[in-house]
């Protein structure tokens, strides 16, 4: 069921050295994610908090239609940059996912991949109908329903589509969130982590890659 | 202009009925054992020189596919869409992928979400669309989408749905005038 590039194989290395390479070994980690402890002191957390409230980076991986409403923000008409908000193009250099719309199966299988390979602290932020109920994609036959079964979102933006402006305001509410202490998505997922693998397999029926997609 | 050309190919190919549309798009249905000739005549002498798309259609009470093969002239700018009924049992046809190499990915395409078999298209059976699909093909008439995404997706609690009609008229009109 693995994908090809995931299945032990024997490669031969430029000194003509041939060893062999078990990819899930190798280039993934074994280990289930860590639930990630707060510091010793609430003052010593809140100051995490405020400093984590203010670096925010967006994964710039739009899923629906929603994504449209980044192009907006990201550039001088809206401009989230004022914000403290920028946008990075990997997984590894960035925090904040937004799902911006609709996932279908074949690209929640993308998101889930995205999002592991973040590092923590990550939130996850869904934006739309499509994400909180199914919207209008509510009887397709390859989009899913909710989100939170799948991915552990930190806050919602209702919308169909939210305008750039509900999308400030959201991430001013998420900043609002990070700085209480109360964004902890990242944990959640790591506590559940069981139950949000068997969602992910219950609509993912070909499940060809990692479990511990980092 | 269409009916010029209809006339020129009924001269040599048995046709079915013409369509016209509008004066620069037209349809005919041709039988199935004629495709590919009438479609490299088409191709070779009349000017179509483009693939515009392959597509097909679910006649469920009749049994049928359709697939609907359209064609674009790009000096004469006219399109001229070839009709082919096929039965929907076993369903299965001849790849064109020679023809117009575009052609593979519409029968890609239509082998996952029609079910409609292209033998020898170059990776007609690889994943188009779908990835780990299940089920019959989604764009099959007789697929239940809506059962099949109520038995596959969770629901959130609450989601509610009005009719339009009746909703706009409460709204605009509170007072039932």
């Amino acid at each position: 069921m693995m994908r090809d590039e995931l299945k032990i194989r024997v490669v031969k290395g430029p000194d003509g050295v041939e060893f062999e390479v078990d990819p899930l070994r190798d280039y993934f980690c074994e280990a289930p994610p860590a639930s990630h402890p707060p510091a010793y002191a609430k003052i010593v957390e809140d100051l995490f908090n405020w400093a984590r409230s203010h670096s925010l980076w967006i994964l710039g991986f739009g899923t629906g239609c929603g994504a449209i409403e980044m192009r907006p923000l990201m550039t001088p008409r809206f401009d989230a940059y004022r914000y403290g908000i920028a946008w990075r193009p990997t997984p590894r250099q960035a925090n904040l996912l937004v799902i911006s719309g609709y996932l279908s199966v074949k690209t929640l299988k993308r998101a889930i991949r995205a999002y592991e390979q973040m590092q923590n602290p990550k939130y996850v932020v869904g934006l739309g109908s499509c994400t909180i109920n199914g919207g209008m994609y509510w009887d397709s036959y390859n989009t899913i329903k909710r989100l939170d079964d799948y991915l552990p979102v930190d806050l919602y933006i209702t919308g169909c589509m939210p305008r750039p402006e509900a999308l400030l305001q959201g991430f001013e509410d998420l900043k609002k969130l990070i700085r209480a202490g109360k964004a902890e998505g990242a944990n959640q997922y790591a506590e559940k982590f069981e139950w949000y693998k068997a969602n992910q397999k219950q609509v993912i029926h070909d499940w060809d890659m990692p479990d511990y997609n980092w | 202009m269409m009916r010029a050309l209809h006339d020129r190919l009924k001269a040599l190919f048995p046709l079915g009925e013409l369509t016209e549309q509008r004066p620069d798009l037209a349809f005919l249905t041709v039988p199935r054992e004629h495709l590919r000739s009438i479609l490299l005549h088409l191709r070779d002498l009349e000017g179509f020189s483009h693939l515009v798309l392959l597509t097909a259609v679910d006649w469920l009470e009749e049994g049928d596919f359709q697939l609907t093969y359209l064609l674009s002239n790009r000096g004469k700018a006219v399109d001229l869409g070839l009709r082919v009924m096929i039965p929907r049992d076993g369903a299965s046809m001849d790849s064109i992928h020679d023809i117009w190499p575009t052609a593979a990915t519409y029968q890609r395409e239509l082998r996952e979400m029609f079910g409609i078999q292209f033998p020898d298209s170059p990776g007609v059976n690889d994943d188009f669309i779908l990835e780990g699909w299940i089920d019959m093909p989604p764009y099959r008439r007789d697929f239940d989408t809506k059962a099949f995404s109520a038995a596959t997706f969770k629901e959130r609690e609450g989601r509610m749905t009005t009719d339009p009609e009746q909703h706009m008229k409460q709204q605009l009109y509170p007072d039932g005038a």
